[in-house]
């Protein structure tokens, strides 16, 4: 199975972590071999959005979430189950600070 | 009713479980094993109708469900490695002379209380593949639609499939964390039949029913982990004074005004025994604290009896390891009893200025009774007032009016 790890947290925390690094989780998950790719996000203001509504190209910016938690990083991990990626979730440093949103990805 | 009708009711109570978890478990599909474990007890009606009760209703079941699954599988042409997988399962059902089957139905459980589903969808779940209750049964029980309850289930059985969550008892290293979830389920299945605030008397009864009967089936699959017998002597030594809990008119009876010599004396004997035998293993935990304290009410033959000092030093070791303000509340009544109205209203005072039971009706009813028994009448009527305010229904507002024209008259 392979599940995505959505890395949330309100804008102050993953400030004051960005420059944090792994403390060892990716070591760990390129040992087990789980780790299929990833990557830290920089803030939302930098971002653009766009949608394309009858054949109009809207472009907006940043997203517009409602909650005060971003997504500012990913990870894409192949396991054997859901119990395996909560593991490996909850040894993801951000996971202290933030959370992480552990979402099944469609299976071909 | 016939002898094949009512060997099939109680095959549908004993084996429900039990077929549907060894089906889910070799066909790895949830809605094709339930759907073939229904058409199996279909199946059954008429044929032990027509060829009498098989010996082994639990393997005749399996049997059936499995040619059902079998047959389908087939007809849908999958690989031939699962057909075979699922042609394996059973070697001789009907001669009788196979081996001891493993329980499949402690994976299911675990898998039906995945920390990935949510409580409600737990609960829903566990009843409908557990315990073989239908959705409109599962519905009345918690006053929600049935298409509510359908959805519920349906997602969730979606969530397993899609989310890969194991079909399995977790590892040894995952049991501490998960059990609690399991136990946790089956206490609120117990207490959603037996505070009988609301719905269907009938099913909630059966809720009860259910309850122990998975807590029994649990604690003979896990007798090494105390808080299970705990919580299965918790829920005995409950279930044991139903009877006396409301009268005849469904009003509520206290527990000091309850007829003792009704409390099921063979429920309180086996709760009392699972309990020792669970504190044996010196490893204390909620559930076993909660069925002490069960115990001392159950022991005592008249209500002054009470070992009350016994009781608020059980809530006071709850509190220090579950801090809960309902459980200091509880403690508050039990030093009230053991040492007097002044000491528990002291616990209660101070849980009033936490605020942090706002809202809930037996903290101002809770404080009314101690003021009343100092003698403080005005400030107990204002309490009891306050309680009546909030109280949710019928029966417990009967019961406070009736407190506050006893303090008029």
């Amino acid at each position: 199975m392979q599940y995505l790890l959505l890395v949330c947290a309100d804008a102050e925390a993953g400030a004051a972590h960005a420059q944090d690094g792994c403390e060892g989780w990716s070591e760990e998950m390129i040992e087990r071999g789980v780790l299929r790719g990833g990557g830290g996000l920089r803030p939302p203001n930098e971002a653009r959005t766009v949608r394309v509504r009858e054949e109009q190209i809207l472009y907006t910016d940043g997203p517009f979430a409602e909650t005060r938690e971003q997504v500012g990083g990913f990870t894409l991990i192949e396991c054997a189950d859901m119990d395996t990626a909560l593991e490996i979730a909850a040894k993801h440093p951000a996971a202290r600070y933030g959370c992480i949103e552990v979402r099944p990805m469609f299976t071909p | 009713m016939n002898t094949a009708d009512e060997a099939l009711g109680a095959a549908f109570r004993e084996e429900w479980g039990q077929v549907l978890a060894t089906l889910i478990r070799v066909t790895g599909d949830w809605e094709l094993a339930e759907e073939c474990v229904q058409e199996a007890f279909t199946k059954a009606l008429e044929r032990w109708r027509a060829e009498g009760v098989p010996r082994r209703p639990g393997a005749w079941l399996t049997t059936a469900a499995r040619n059902t699954a079998i047959d389908r599988l087939r007809r849908a042409a999958v690989g031939a490695e699962k057909l075979r997988e699922v042609a394996a399962m059973w070697h001789e059902p009907e001669s009788g002379e196979h081996a001891e089957i493993p329980d499949e139905r402690l994976k299911l459980m675990f898998t039906c209380c995945h920390p990935a589903l949510t409580m409600e969808a737990r609960v829903a779940l566990t009843l409908r593949t557990l315990a073989g209750l239908r959705p409109a049964e599962i519905a009345r029980a918690f006053l929600v639609g049935e298409a509510t309850i359908n959805k519920r289930i349906t997602r969730a059985k979606q969530k397993i499939k899609h989310a890969g969550i194991p079909y399995r008892v977790p590892p040894a290293h995952l049991l501490p964390e998960r059990t609690p979830a399991v136990l946790a389920v089956l206490y609120l299945l117990f207490t959603e039949g037996y505070a009988a605030t609301a719905g269907d008397a009938l099913v909630r009864r059966e809720l009860c029913a259910e309850a122990i009967r998975l807590a029994r089936v649990l604690a003979r699959l896990m007798p090494e982990e105390p808080e299970v017998s705990g919580l299965l002597a918790l829920m005995l030594l409950h279930d044991a004074r139903r009877a006396t809990r409301v009268d005849a008119d469904g009003a509520l009876v206290l527990l000091a005004d309850q007829d003792r010599t009704r409390w099921d004396a063979a429920e309180i004997e086996e709760g009392t025994a699972l309990l020792d035998a669970a504190l044996r293993r010196r490893s204390p935990g909620s559930y076993q604290i909660q069925a002490a304290i069960a115990a001392c009410h159950a022991q005592a033959a008249r209500p002054e009896d009470t070992d009350w000092a016994q009781i608020a030093a059980l809530y006071g070791t709850l509190t220090r390891l579950h801090p809960a303000p309902v459980v200091e509340l509880n403690r508050a009544v039990a030093v009230g009893m053991a040492e007097g109205p002044a000491a528990g209203l002291a616990i209660a005072d101070a849980l009033a200025a936490s605020g942090t039971l706002s809202g809930y009706h037996l903290l101002p009813a809770t404080r009314a009774d101690f003021l009343r028994r100092l003698g403080r009448t005005e400030e107990a009527a204002q309490a009891y007032r306050a309680a009546l305010g909030l109280a949710g229904t019928e029966a417990e507002r009967g019961y406070l009016r009736g407190r506050l024209t006893e303090l008029g008259g």
